[in-house]
């Protein structure tokens, strides 16, 4: 369930990134910054949050267990 | 002249991290100290690192020229879209990538394609695709090199002498210091761009009087546009969130993915990826669409003109005209302008020399192709067995240097357009490439037959763009060129800024056949053997 939600989020940060509705307004956020450049900064420390979540509830711990469990590595890549 | 000195002094501060790695890793002769850092990283480094290999000039001085004649889209166009998809690429496919590079020892994408496919010669075209789509990138950064040191010093460093200084110095702290040196130049460079970027920021502010009457001025005129998106239709802006998917098939990140010394040193970089875009896109964009506003920097107030001759008397121009107009036009040194404007002596040479830290980012990747050469090709074809470990180190050192003065010799004589075009194709093509990883980590059923359709049709896909691109020629703004329409609906057409495939730019079609070719060809083709998949998936089910 929570993998699913995890993936419900990124899906719809993804879809925010679009931003369709501050596509042709001018207005300036704080008298000085445009509102598509304000809404994307926003995003971006959304995208932040987002990771940490990830790294948080979905962390791949198994790969580090794999890795510390295999005995010296064997020579299989050449 | 002062600026030019303090680049200096920070071009012999970047050599002697180099040499001073070099000293570090004294008496090893191996691939893996030399190559990957012995897979040694911290997370503080491997982080700026990360992210310093990543920032190249186009990230500083294209983004601001971008924005000074497109307007604020730039950031989402190409920073937080980035700030997004490149670190959930770093989370899903750099972990796992490095894991196996930890049980495997591979230190090379190749390395693990051919073990995971059970191939050898398909992983040496996927070597020769990913190493063709990566040159150009060194040529052009010795070009913006010799470039940056001859705007900065006021032309008294010729263009082929500010080349030939950045060639060299790239050159020997690659060459002595391998990926450790590598690693601890792109932190320094990362480190010192966030700080003085801040700087510069404040400062060009002030000098403009203030961003706040520069942003209601711009409002109130007919640039207003530049602070909405209107100039990028929403299909483009779209399409844009597939180029950095190319970001971890590049093989230098992937690569360097495979330097960290846990795990969980991704966790950091995941994490703060998104801020640290957003710390050094944010303003660069900012100040690119500010300078439109400038009145009293001459060259500024040409480009602009250029700009308005080629928006409303462009379409009964000739081509040739167009072009000459657009490279008027373009902003890709505005900063620097602002900079020479409005910061004073010295803090122009220190955010000259930022900048000169991003242009000269092709570190990683001389680096990168010299760790695949002798990987790929020099040890897979028994060059290691032969001579031993300490001669393949030396192979590495000495195709270093060719592969500096080829980029040298070639950037000298072309001219720098053909490189950045070259780039623009690169992200693409590399993007494409990104199904060969997915299906490579989480495909059991994925064949070395869909890897090698899918290296075919990227190669192909590319050179395709490439010609179409260089026998049309680019319309004026508005309005593209349709080259093909059955029925009525736009399949293809030629715009301003390059080609449209249905409204979209071609690497989203690019990506979607690369995924489909890899679903088709290997449903069709022989699996590798149960033993192989099993030590990729485990028991795992497809």
């Amino acid at each position: 369930m929570k993998k699913i939600l995890l993936v419900v989020a990124v899906v719809v940060l993804y879809v925010l990134h679009q931003d369709i509705w501050f596509w042709r307004s001018s207005y300036l956020v704080f008298g000085f910054i445009p509102i598509g450049l304000f809404y994307q900064g926003v995003f971006s420390v959304a995208a932040s949050l987002l990771m940490w979540l990830l790294v948080t509830y979905a962390w791949p711990s198994h790969l580090e267990h794999e890795v510390e469990e295999t005995k010296p590595r064997e020579d299989s890549a050449r | 002249m002062i600026p030019a000195i303090v680049v200096f002094l920070y071009l012999a501060a970047v050599l002697y991290i180099g040499i001073f790695a070099f000293r570090r890793a004294r008496g090893k002769e191996e691939a893996e100290d030399y190559f990957l850092a012995s897979r040694s990283l911290g997370p503080f480094v491997f982080l700026f690192s990360l992210f310093g290999t990543n920032m190249t000039a186009f990230a500083i001085l294209g983004s601001s020229g971008h924005a000074f004649n497109n307007g604020i889209v730039t950031f989402g166009l190409m920073a937080s879209s980035s700030g997004l998809v490149i670190p959930l690429t770093i989370f899903l496919i750099g972990t796992r990538v490095w894991a196996l590079g930890k049980k495997y020892g591979f230190m090379t994408p190749v390395q693990m394609f051919r073990d995971r496919w059970e191939c050898s010669h398909i992983g040496t075209v996927i070597f020769v695709v990913q190493a063709v789509l990566l040159v150009p990138y060194i040529i052009i950064g010795i070009m913006g090199g010799g470039t940056t040191l001859y705007t900065i010093s006021n032309g008294l460093v010729p263009f082929w002498f500010g080349g030939a200084i950045v060639a060299m110095v790239v050159m020997s702290y690659v060459f002595f210091g391998g990926m450790r040196g590598t690693a601890w130049v792109n932190t320094f460079q990362t480190v010192l761009f966030l700080c003085f970027g801040a700087i510069a920021l404040i400062v060009i502010g002030v000098g403009m009087g203030g961003f706040r009457s520069a942003a209601q001025a711009i409002q109130a005129s007919p640039m207003a546009s530049l602070l909405t998106r209107e100039r990028i239709s929403p299909y483009y802006f779209f399409s844009y969130t597939f180029i950095p998917l190319s970001a971890i098939a590049f093989p230098h990140i992937l690569i360097f993915c495979l330097t960290a010394r846990k795990m969980a040193q991704f966790k950091k970089t995941v994490i703060f990826y998104p801020i640290c875009i957003l710390a050094i896109w944010l303003p660069c964009v900012f100040l690119g669409v500010m300078a439109n506003r400038v009145t009293d920097i001459p060259e500024i107030r040409a480009k602009q003109e250029a700009r308005r001759v080629l928006a409303t008397q462009g379409r009964n121009m000739e081509p040739e005209n167009r072009d000459e107009l657009r490279e008027q036009s373009a902003g890709d040194d505005v900063i620097m302008l602002l900079l020479h404007r409005y910061a004073p002596l010295w803090l122009a040479g220190l955010l000259g020399a930022g900048i000169m830290a991003a242009v000269m980012a092709s570190d990683s990747q001389i680096l990168a192709l010299s760790t695949m050469f002798t990987e790929d090709v020099f040890a897979f074809y028994g060059g290691k067995t032969r001579f031993g470990e300490a001669v393949q180190v030396q192979t590495g050192r000495i195709f270093i240097i060719l592969i500096t003065l080829f980029a040298y010799a070639v950037a000298l004589r072309a001219p720098e357009t053909i490189f950045e075009l070259a780039i623009q194709y690169a992200f693409s093509g590399f993007a494409s490439l990104s199904p060969l990883l997915v299906a490579a980590l989480f495909w059991r059923g994925s064949t070395k037959w869909g890897a090698l359709a899918v290296t075919l049709w990227t190669a192909f896909a590319v050179v395709a763009v490439a010609v179409l691109q260089e026998v049309v020629p680019a319309p004026a703004p508005g309005p593209a060129t349709v080259l093909w329409a059955p029925g009525g609906v736009e399949v293809l057409s030629r715009t301003p800024g390059g080609t449209a495939v249905f409204g979209f730019m071609p690497v989203v079609p690019m990506v979607i056949v690369s995924a489909l070719l890899m679903i088709v060809v290997s449903l069709m083709t022989r699996k590798p053997a149960a033993s192989t998949i099993a030590r990729y998936f485990g028991g795992r089910k497809s």
